[in-house]
């Protein structure tokens, strides 16, 4: 067994943002070195605010994005050394939008299926069965498969999505904010959903979210990104009751003021951090 | 935000119970309750049906001369007889079966056209918008290029250079009027490229051509019908035109453009000769638009769900 599930090393990306015909464009490190650890089986829940950087992450993570520096390592194997099949047997993603994430002109057997048919997996009949075991698995009525994605609710898309992802045994999921879409009451549904799976399966997961309250009772330890770069990171308990970075402060207390409305406080000044670190 | 994961529950999936109308059924509905579609459907139908049996349905042979018959008026006519419905024309030949026969060529040729300009359009529209950068600027600069050519002009001049035939004048458009099949693909593209359900087949290491054809292109593919019936009509009116001034499809073949052509000479007082295929050539577009309007209008996300 490979030491670490997933390792990211100094992994950054830039962004050129153009501004018009006859100005320089700027440069926007939309991920800025970061290096990250997750041991086989761990959760490691990934925070910050909208912006700052992490569904490029997960992107370059997934291999839909190049780094400009740095290097994505699965079960301690370069990303880049093997194909995209070999890789995605291993790491598969769930994302934000149940929305858009699922082909409307295909129905949901066919969605389900699709990864064994492009993996080449078994025979018409065995594939028919792992869409139903693995429907079975994820809490979604079998009667819907026939069904297409515009026919089914958001929480129900999500399962879909998640049971696409699971047909070829990954070991390790990446979930790009996989409930901030969904109503509140699903997303307690999902997230059920997504623990019950790692206990069964043995999942490693990287879970993504704005909300620390959203990972509070999934995750094994918490990486607290700002602008670009992880500000701190710890243990579950660390996080949660022995913040040290004040931006960690401040999002723990948005989550704790009662009246979510308020958001982040306006302490957030990234330059006193800066000099302070 | 922050309960809803300390009130975690156990709910059981029971939100299931969205009702459940076949895909058929309420596109049937849609398609039912929309006039303009309807009739235009029924009418294009019809003149595909009549075009195809007109070997059957034609009462006389489309070639045959009779010059002891010419220039019969119509049935409705005082002078007209049963024997020739809608008359007879300069060299005797039955319009009716003229008509008929004309149908098949405007329907060909307006298909074939929009096949071959559909195929080349979207091709180009859709590798711009799904690989955007460098290919896009060069494939926007073809587009560019072929939208600040004249249509009509380009058809006429080509067409006198290589000489008109059926063959040739599909040939023309088909690689005339591809610009707004390529500019509906390369937008509509654009908008699903960086779908998530893109990216998911892209992870589990599906080709390039696989995305393209099988996820992408099905659900581009009712904008590109409606461009597709727009391009139909404009060809089976340039085929018109381009017969008319004896650049397209030659003599003798029947078709609507040239039967006009031919009529020219006596539309002041035979003003039959004209008004029959003119009326044709209008109904035939006319039904094809209204079946567009029709598609586009049942696409349109408004009238989704
Ligand atoms: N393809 C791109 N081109 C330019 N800027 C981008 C691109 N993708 C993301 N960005 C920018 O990078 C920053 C981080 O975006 P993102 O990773 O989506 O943040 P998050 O997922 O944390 O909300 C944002 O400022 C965004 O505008
Ligand atoms: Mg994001």
């Amino acid at each position: 067994m490979s030491e670490y599930a997933l390792e990211l090393s100094n992994l950054s990306r830039h962004f050129y943002l153009k501004n018009g015909a006859f100005k320089e464009p700027t440069l926007l490190k939309a991920v800025d070195g970061i290096s990250l650890r997750i041991r086989p089986g761990e959760t490691l829940g990934l925070v910050g605010e909208s912006g700052c950087g992490k569904s490029t992450l997960a992107k370059m993570i997934l291999g839909l994005l190049e780094p400009t520096n740095g290097d994505v390592l699965i079960n301690d194997k370069a990303r880049g050394s093997s194909s995209r099949l070999s890789m995605s047997r291993q790491l598969q993603p769930i994302f934000q939008d149940p929305y858009s994430s699922l082909n409307p002109r295909k129905t949901i057997e066919q969605i389900i299926r699709l990864p064994l048919q492009l993996h080449k997996i078994g025979d018409a009949k065995s594939q028919q069965k792992a869409v139903k075991d693995i429907s079975d698995l994820v809490g979604l009525p079998e009667r819907l498969l026939k069904n297409y994605p515009g026919q089914l609710s958001g929480g129900q898309r999500q399962r879909v999505a998640i049971a696409r992802a699971l047909i070829l045994k990954p070991s390790i999921l990446v979930c790009d904010e996989p409930t901030s879409a969904l109503d509140v009451s699903v997303q307690a549904q999902i997230l059920n959903l997504l623990m019950d799976l790692k206990k069964e399966l043995g999942l490693t997961y990287l879970f993504i979210s704005h909300n620390l309250g959203v990972v509070e009772h999934l995750v094994d330890r918490v990486a607290v990104m700002y602008r670009g770069k992880i500000v701190e990171q710890g243990t579950r308990e660390q996080i949660f009751q022995n913040a040290q970075h004040p931006y960690t402060q401040a999002l723990l207390s948005s989550v704790l003021t009662p009246e979510p409305a308020l958001g982040l406080p306006e302490v957030l000044d990234s330059s006193t951090w800066d000099k302070a670190s | 935000m922050s309960d809803s994961t300390s009130t975690v529950s156990t709910a059981p999936s029971a939100n299931t119970f969205l009702p459940v109308v076949p895909e058929w059924r309420r596109m049937m509905n849609r398609f039912l309750g929309h006039r303009g579609l309807l009739m235009g459907s029924i009418i294009l139908g019809l003149i595909v049906v009549l075009a195809i049996l007109a070997p059957w349905l034609a009462p006389h042979d489309p070639y045959l001369q009779n010059i002891s018959q010419r220039m019969i008026p119509p049935v409705w006519h005082e002078k007209g007889s049963w024997e020739h419905i809608f008359g007879t024309d300069k060299l005797g030949r039955d319009y009716l079966s003229r008509l008929l026969y004309g149908a098949r060529i405007s329907l060909t040729i307006g298909l074939s056209a929009a096949l071959i300009s559909g195929l080349i359009g979207t091709t180009l529209g859709v590798l711009a918008g799904y690989f955007g950068g460098r290919v896009d600027a060069v494939i926007s600069y073809i587009i560019t290029t072929r939208l600040a050519m004249p249509v009509v002009l380009v058809a006429l001049a080509m067409s006198a250079l290589v000489g008109g035939s059926l063959q040739m004048v599909i040939i023309l458009l088909g690689l005339l009027l591809w610009d707004r099949f390529a500019v509906v693909a390369r937008s509509t593209t654009q908008q699903l490229r960086d779908a998530e359900f893109i990216a998911s087949a892209k992870v589990l290491g599906a080709s390039t051509t696989y995305i393209l054809v099988r996820e992408l292109l099905p659900n581009i593919l009712s904008a590109l019908i409606v461009v597709m019936t727009l391009e139909m009509a404009h060809a089976i009116l340039l085929e018109a035109t381009l017969s008319f001034l004896g650049l397209g499809v030659q003599p003798p073949m029947p078709s609507w453009g040239l039967m006009i052509s031919e009529g020219k000479a006596y539309m002041f007082f035979k003003t039959w000769v004209i008004a029959i295929p003119g009326i044709a050539l209008m109904v035939l577009v006319l039904a094809i638009n209204l079946v567009g309007d029709g598609l586009r209008d049942m696409n349109a996300p408004e009238g989704r769900n």
